[in-house]
């Protein structure tokens, strides 16, 4: 059995309203990721998904329950800084990481912080901007970026910092569909071949289908956890909490209502291409 | 002389020989738009896509007057965008969310934040409430919940949807979103889709929408602008922009999943109709395809 990377063991939070009082983001989360695993987590807007990922890295406490990272407890101010350093986070809203006022110092910050010698972070660097297409860009001002390019700022200067896991709050908001496809066979290579621990929360269905497991968040639940293949047969629990089934599984899920019998693996067009081959080719 | 005249009519945003540069003289010159002319008709749902950094927000802050050409010449409802002296006139007409607009919102509550735009305007103040109220019930948030909660406590998500209602309050003509749904639920997302195309036939509005989403191009727009470098590359229908595969792929662009299935059907040899787009469109192509194979 693999090792328990996160471990969030009846994780409430609560956020404080000032003189609205208080409002329950998450209650009673339980949910463990492991070494090695590429987790998705969806749900509907407001349904508690960036919370969660806070508490991934230490930057959010549990109000009740606890949180364990690489066995660590994120509440004692001891462990933040070895938290930081294994789990590389990448956040929903790109312009609140910009810290700096020239692209490559700012992808260079994280690691930096590392203690790396600077070589290395110069080597790192260019590496991971070059992976997502900013070199043009290493001397430009980040803030005059456009949305897409401020986006893949923020995950080359997380991945300059090779953490052993990384979360990612909706990285492909803003990316177009080639940007979208190249960082997910990237996360789908770093996940594989360098066992980094991946947790990515996302609106996209043809994201979610590619994962190990995944958590549909809803009013600070979780409402269902497990493969993507039995996920997405829940049709009217997800359409109850927001959300929908992706284009392969609706067109499969089309076929089956026509009376057609479907193998019940088809998560993706490559999946569903490879189907309508066998049957319609050979 | 008369089809000059009636097509001045027609288009409610004309763009001639559009350039624009960014930090010009210095090293850091950026040509983000590059000799772009297009007419833009009223009353269309106008698409535009291309790839990171092909210049789309840089084009759609010419038509409110935010950005002034480098050369060429902007004309909106008939008002030259360059020309300060029109710039309120403008303004009233043209309503745009700008790209991660929850950067905006500033106002106490989240009602004050969407009824701050009518305000603005010099509404009577029972209209700037039902416009705001309905604008809220639009994007999905409940009003007597607006009037109780500080924007800064909302989601990504929510917050998005808050600051879209703050421009739907204001009715514009032409109504511009730069990549509006991007952070929303595939629900939220729809839902709000589908609010636009209902207030650009009920007002008779023109809809410009920027978007990395092929799904939402294709459900909705009449026409679709294609920018890669600052050059505009493809004018035209969804069914025809999306049937010129490899000038899209070559270009960081996709085809809506439905039609990318098509298109590999159809280079196994398939004969498949043209213009296949969406999910219901594809089951159907496919379960013919099936009862062929299996009688
Ligand atoms: N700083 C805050 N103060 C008060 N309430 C907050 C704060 N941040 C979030 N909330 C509330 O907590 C709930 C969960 O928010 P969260 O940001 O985790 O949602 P999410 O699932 O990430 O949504 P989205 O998809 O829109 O990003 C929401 O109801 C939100 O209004
Ligand atoms: N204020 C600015 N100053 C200098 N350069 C800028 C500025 N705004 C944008 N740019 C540059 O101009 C080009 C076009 O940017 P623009 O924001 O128009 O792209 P976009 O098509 O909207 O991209 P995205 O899909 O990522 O939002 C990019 O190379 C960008 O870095
Ligand atoms: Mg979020
Ligand atoms: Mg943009």
């Amino acid at each position: 059995m693999k090792d328990v990377f996160i471990a969030a063991k009846d994780l409430t939070y609560i956020y404080r309203r000032g003189n609205a009082g208080g409002y329950k983001a998450l209650s009673g989360i339980n949910l463990t990721v492991k070494t090695g695993e590429f987790l998705v987590i969806i749900g509907s807007n407001g349904s508690g998904k960036s919370t969660l990922a806070r508490h991934f890295n230490g930057m959010l406490k549990p109000s009740a329950g606890s949180i364990t990272v690489a066995g660590m407890d994120t509440t004692s101010a001891e462990n933040t800084w070895e938290i930081r350093r294994l789990v590389g986070m990448v956040f929903q809203n790109p312009d609140n990481q910009i810290v700096s006022s020239l692209v490559e110092e700012d992808a260079a910050f994280g690691a930096e912080n590392l203690g790396l010698p600077p070589e290395e972070v110069k080597k790192r660097v260019a590496e991971t901007l070059r992976l997502v297409g900013l070199t043009p860009y290493a001397g430009h001002a980040p803030h005059l970026l456009s949305g897409g390019q401020k986006q893949k700022l923020a995950i080359a200067g997380v991945l300059a910092m090779c953490p052993t896991c990384l979360v990612l709050d909706e990285p492909t908001s803003m990316l177009d569909p080639a940007g979208r496809m190249e960082l997910m066979e990237t996360l789908i290579h770093l996940n594989r071949d360098m066992q980094v621990t991946v947790v990515l929360v996302t609106h996209f269905m043809e994201e979610a289908v590619l994962a190990d497991r995944v958590v549909v968040l809803s009013d600070g639940e979780i409402a269902l956890s497990g493969p993507p293949a039995e996920i997405f047969t829940e049709i009217e629990l997800l359409a109850e909490l927001g959300l929908q089934l992706p284009t392969a599984l609706k067109i499969a899920h089309g076929l089956r209502q026509r009376g057609f019998s479907l193998p019940l693996d088809i998560l993706t067009i490559d999946d569903m291409l490879a189907y309508c081959k066998n049957v319609l080719v050979e | 002389m008369l089809g000059g005249a009636f097509l001045t009519m027609s288009a409610i945003i004309e763009i001639d020989r559009l350039t624009h540069i960014y930090s010009p003289g210095t090293p850091f010159q950026i040509a983000a738009l590059d000799s772009i002319s297009l007419d833009i008709k009223k009353g269309v749902f106008l698409a535009i896509i291309g790839s990171t950094g092909s210049g789309k927000s840089t084009l759609i802050r010419h038509f409110n007057g935010l950005l002034r050409p480098t050369s060429g010449k902007v004309r909106v409802c008939g008002i030259d965008t360059a020309d300060k002296k029109q710039r309120r006139n403008l303004w009233r007409s043209v309503g745009l969310v700008f790209q991660q607009p929850e950067q905006q919102l500033f106002e106490e509550t989240v009602l004050a934040d969407v009824a701050f735009g009518p305000r603005n305007m010099g509404l009577a103040e029972a209209e700037v409430k039902e416009r705001a109220h309905e604008a809220l019930r639009l994007v999905g948030i409940n009003p007597q919940e607006a009037a109780r909660m500080s924007p800064f406590h909302l989601s990504g998500g929510m917050r998005r949807k808050a600051a879209i209602a703050g421009v739907l309050a204001l009715k514009p003509q032409v109504l511009i979103l730069d990549e509006p749904t991007a952070g929303l639920d595939p629900q939220g997302k729809q839902q709000l889709m589908q609010h636009v195309e209902n207030f650009r036939r009920r007002e008779d509005a023109t809809i410009i929408l920027v978007t990395h989403d092929m799904e939402e191009v294709a459900l909705l727009a009449e026409q679709v602008a294609v920018l890669n470098q600052g050059r505009l590359v493809m004018v035209g229908p969804p069914r025809e922009i999306f049937s010129r595969v490899e000038e899209l792929m070559a270009i960081g662009l996709d085809l809506p999943a439905a039609a990318r299935l098509m298109h590999q059907l159809r280079l196994l040899g398939k004969r498949i109709r043209p213009g296949v787009l969406t999910a219901d469109e594809a089951e159907e192509v496919i379960a013919g395809l099936l009862e062929e194979a299996l009688c």
